[in-house]
């Protein structure tokens, strides 16, 4: 352009110094928050450092020693700390592995509900997405209000009829824990998981299904050849995003219900951090385990998103 | 008679269907009615266990009473205070910056976009987070909850939506002298109203129900949020002090039972209120939210 109005013999406009710019404007505007982001997003990775210093809290900065890897060693060498890091650990893919076989059941939820009609079915989809929108500490006191001893539905209902004199504890139980907190997540998330899917199977062509009523295909038939295969793609994203978070499973859920009897089972890597780093006196180990958890984390979004790639050819994140 | 089989088999199929969506939908809604029936029934009835399907010894005293238990009044301030200031300041923040985004003379407009995206995938660690919290004085401070005012999620949703806007309309409005901040709130706020309104309600819930923040940045009772309250109560079990001057009544006196059930009911009503109302909101924004993957 500007050649082309020299050639025209019309001196090319000069371009205007950058701070005259609408683009340098807009940029101010936003300098803001570019701020917040840095301050609240960036810089505690600054803190970082701390794990490389016998920090203790309420220890001024100045005071700390610089320890070098020793925080990083002693997470092995303390056979103590080792065993309970180790336990978390387990708790934690365990869960989220549990957690991962669980994802279809929202598909199937979707697809059965489906084929029901009328208010039933939208009656059914209100109400069981009600349970996604409550709060953790919610959730707890739900499972106070069904399973504690002196005012739990379950044990009145146990002592109601007969069949024991005295209540179980339930939440104090340390057996199955870990199936416990996977059939919580399900009893809250299952309904609203769900709405993904029927959003997806708005969008398959009729025609489909037009035709395999042609070629004679029951029920079964629709859901196996069309229904299911139609969304698989969205249960595939859902699976990469869950691959991607795998070691991010469980804070609130399990640090609400946590309690001395099932702490061994319930004590995920987070609630590890929170339970050594912010209410114990570990907070160098804690930090020390949050840096290698976010190295792990970055590692499994960057090879979930490799896996889409290669599969899906498109990117998730 | 192969027609016969088929209705059979449909039969069977319906009949199994709705006994199990019926179940896991009374499943689903039973505890809330539970809860609030053990709230207004007689609180000695109630103490010992004698509701379980129906009220009796109707009363709401205990909505009234626990107004008197020592910080709840507090808690139930903060936490609307911060769940309409969060909300209101998030939704209005994040659409200025996603409108700003969105401009293709921005400077840097690119790296711009990926430095506030970023933030989605970092996880810096939950220590890191509190050194750095506690470092900028926001540790026992309201302002913690509400200084998070630029959501990614939301952003890429608003971002998406007004770019998804016709430009020609801010440009020729431009041209006729109107600033930039004159189109964000003249035009820009108006015309995405609807994503405004999803990303508001999902801001809103999210407020109302966020609990670890407190757990971990508060330690003055004048901040703690109801969510946090009722954790106390079911958890460690630390009642407040309960005033029984004045009421001579077993079935009216609070006791721990009465005061988790009613506490829990109060906590849990805002959600229940506004879902009906807002649920094509919450749809449409796991929609849009599904698109972006």
């Amino acid at each position: 352009m500007a050649q082309k109005q020299e050639l025209l013999g019309i001196p090319a406009r000069p371009k205007s110094p950058f701070w005259k710019q609408k683009g340098f404007h807009l940029f101010l505007m936003l300098l803001p928050f570019v701020f917040l982001i840095f301050l609240l997003n960036y810089l505690p990775l600054y803190s970082w450092r701390l794990a490389f210093y016998d920090f203790k809290w309420g220890r001024p900065d100045e005071l700390n020693t610089f320890v070098g890897l020793d925080v990083f060693r002693s997470l092995i060498n303390n056979q103590y700390q080792f065993e309970e890091l180790m336990q978390a650990l387990k708790n934690t893919f365990g869960m989220s592995g549990l957690h991962v076989l669980t994802l279809p059941l929202p598909m199937f939820f979707a697809i059965f509900l489906h084929e029901l009609r009328g208010p039933f079915r939208k009656t059914v989809q209100t109400l069981t997405t009600i349970p996604n929108f409550i709060s953790w500490v919610l959730v707890f006191s739900v499972a106070c209000a069904a399973f504690t001893v002196d005012d739990g539905f379950v044990n009145r209902m146990l002592i109601h009829f007969g069949i024991r004199d005295t209540g179980i504890a339930f939440l104090q139980s340390e057996n199955n824990v870990w199936m416990t907190m996977i059939a919580w997540n399900l009893w809250k998330t299952m309904g609203w998981s769900a709405i993904m899917y029927f959003a997806s199977m708005t969008n398959i062509d009729p025609e489909l299904y037009d035709a395999a009523n042609v070629d004679g295909a029951g029920r079964w038939a629709r859901i196996r050849h069309i229904t299911i295969p139609c969304l698989i793609p969205t249960l595939f994203v859902l699976l990469v995003l869950n691959i991607a978070n795998f070691v991010n499973w469980g804070l609130e859920q399990p640090l609400v219900f946590m309690n001395q009897m099932n702490k061994p089972h319930i004590q995920t890597l987070d609630v590890f951090l929170v339970t050594q780093g912010i209410t114990g006196r570990n907070p160098a180990t804690a930090m020390a385990v949050g840096i290698l958890k976010t190295f792990v984390c970055l590692v499994l979004v960057f090879g979930a998103n490799k896996l889409s790639k290669v599969v899906r050819k498109e990117s998730v994140f | 008679m192969l027609k016969q089989k088929m209705a059979a088999k449909d039969a069977a199929f319906y009949s199994v269907s709705y006994l199990i969506f019926g179940l896991f939908t009374l499943l689903c809604i039973f505890p809330f009615y539970y809860i609030f029936i053990n709230s207004i029934s007689g609180n000695d009835l109630s103490r010992f266990g004698q509701i379980l399907f129906y009220p009796k010894d109707i009363h709401f005293g205990n909505y009234i009473e626990i107004l008197k238990l020592r910080g709840l009044g507090q808690a139930a301030w903060v936490s609307v205070a911060r769940t309409v200031v969060g909300t209101v300041s998030c939704v209005l923040c994040t659409a200025f910056v996603a409108f700003i985004l969105s401009r293709k003379e921005l400077m840097f407009r690119k790296a711009l976009y990926r430095y506030f995206i970023v933030t989605m995938y970092l996880n810096v660690g939950i220590i890191a987070w509190y050194i750095n919290m506690n470092m900028l004085g926001l540790t026992n401070n309201f302002l913690a909850y509400v200084i998070g005012v630029v959501n990614p999620f939301n952003l890429v949703l608003a971002k998406t939506f007004i770019e998804s806007l016709p430009t020609p309309v801010f440009e020729s409005a431009e041209i006729d002298g109107a600033g930039t901040m004159t189109v964000f709130v003249r035009l820009i706020i108006p015309l995405s109203k609807p994503i405004l309104a999803t990303t508001a309600v999902f801001t809103a819930v999210n407020q109302w129900n966020a609990f670890m923040d407190t757990y971990i940045l508060m330690t003055d009772s004048k901040l703690y949020t109801l969510q946090y309250m009722l954790y106390e109560f079911l958890n460690k079990n630390k009642f407040p002090p309960i005033d029984t001057s004045g009421i001579f009544d077993p079935s009216r006196v609070m006791t721990s039972t009465s005061m988790k059930m009613t506490i829990s009911m109060v906590v849990v009503l805002p959600i229940l209120f506004v879902y009906p109302f807002f649920q094509r909101y919450f749809v449409k924004g796991i929609l849009l939210g599904a698109v972006k993957g």
